[in-house]
């Protein structure tokens, strides 16, 4: 009797363990190339260093005609996506679902937003500007970029690893992947969410406090 | 006696559901327009206009309003067939900017048309394709 007893207790301690294991410090990958550096410890030994693949850097005009740079996201943790403002196929479901995943984080000054127009033809600040307006997100919260062809497709497809080109045979005239890109505050990729996909979106939504808190410690 | 009741109320089960099940060649006809044309919907229109036909901020207007809908039946053929860039009210809001054309065929028009007119709480009933033809004769 008092074995089975024992028994019970271990399988329960061990069940108890095993799940709070799983629960605890859930981190996100680091996406992207890596790269190793030597370095030189204090005490004159040297160690290899892991080298993330950042965002570099970038200054584009935001939807007020205001140049904005990285120094707009230090410290914050950002959603970062590419899309265009006539665009009829997945971007009103991509911002559809961004503007839900804004309003749950709208009082964290922490997360912040930043959707690059890849038509770099129509899309003048003016124009973001409206949109913003419209999809009723205008605040320095969520920017709006605008840039140059090279800058903004170069920027998509080596740093936020998103296709985007121009594409005449299309009736939108540009064709791009929907992916709602998350960055950490060190500038490093942590997460890549179809945004056209629900469940994607709603594990973004679940992977947004899991990074903050990476950074509570 | 107590068989014999089971038999009876069973029977008559039956026949109440054959009754209730029986649906007019329109009833018929309308459901499948509404069925397809729900299929074009989610290819065509959802995106912007959204699943519950709720719209997107001030960038997409709602197809909730029954006013406007019983108001423009006779011209929505010709605004998804070509398209339109002047300005609309819906639910007393002033929704700008364009909505592109979508260069659908006759039936197709005439399902799509079935679906959001009896979708999201509207309850139109059936629309022909005869009456797609007449509209299309009168687009502005």
């Amino acid at each position: 009797m008092k074995k089975q007893y024992t028994f019970t207790c271990a399988i329960l301690l061990a069940a108890t363990l095993f799940a709070s294991s799983c629960k605890e410090d859930r981190k996100l990958p680091i996406y992207g190339v890596r790269d190793t550096k030597t370095i030189k410890n204090p005490d004159g030994t040297t160690a290899v260093d892991t080298i993330y693949q950042t965002i570099p850097a970038f200054k584009f005009l935001n939807q007020d005609s205001v140049y904005i740079t990285n120094s707009q996201f230090n410290g914050k943790i950002y959603v970062a996506d590419f899309f265009f403002t006539s665009c009829t196929s997945i971007c009103p479901i991509m911002h559809r679902n961004m503007k839900t995943i804004f309003e749950e984080f709208k009082n964290n000054p922490d997360v912040m937003f930043l959707s690059h127009t890849i038509d770099f033809k129509y899309d003048k600040p003016s124009v973001l500007k409206k949109y913003a307006h419209k999809l009723g997100v205008d605040g320095p919260k969520w920017q709006f970029a605008y840039g140059s062809r090279d800058s903004v497709y170069t920027l998509a497809e080596k740093s936020y690893l998103v296709a985007v080109n121009v594409d005449s045979t299309n009736r939108d005239g540009y064709v791009h992947q929907g992916f709602l890109v998350l960055i950490d505050k060190d500038r490093r990729i942590r997460g890549a969410y179809d945004g056209t996909n629900p469940e994607q979106v709603a594990q973004l939504k679940k992977d947004i406090p899991v990074l903050l808190a990476e950074y509570k410690k | 006696m107590k068989r014999k009741y089971i038999i009876i109320s069973s029977i008559s089960l039956t026949l109440i559901s054959m009754f209730y099940s029986c649906q007019t060649a329109e009833t018929v006809q309308k459901d499948t327009y509404y069925v397809n044309g729900r299929d074009l919907y989610i290819k065509h229109c959802q995106n912007c206009h959204g699943e519950k036909g709720e719209g997107l901020g001030a960038l997409t207007p709602p197809l909730t309003d029954s006013t406007f809908m019983k108001a423009n039946k006779e011209n929505l053929a010709c605004i998804i067939k070509n398209g339109i860039s002047t300005p609309v009210t819906v639910h007393g809001k002033v929704y700008e900017g364009k909505m592109p054309e979508f260069n659908l065929a006759n039936i197709d028009l005439a399902q799509l048309i079935v679906y959001i007119t009896n979708a999201f709480g509207h309850k139109q009933g059936m629309y022909t394709n005869q009456q797609v033809e007449k509209d299309l004769k009168n687009c502005k």
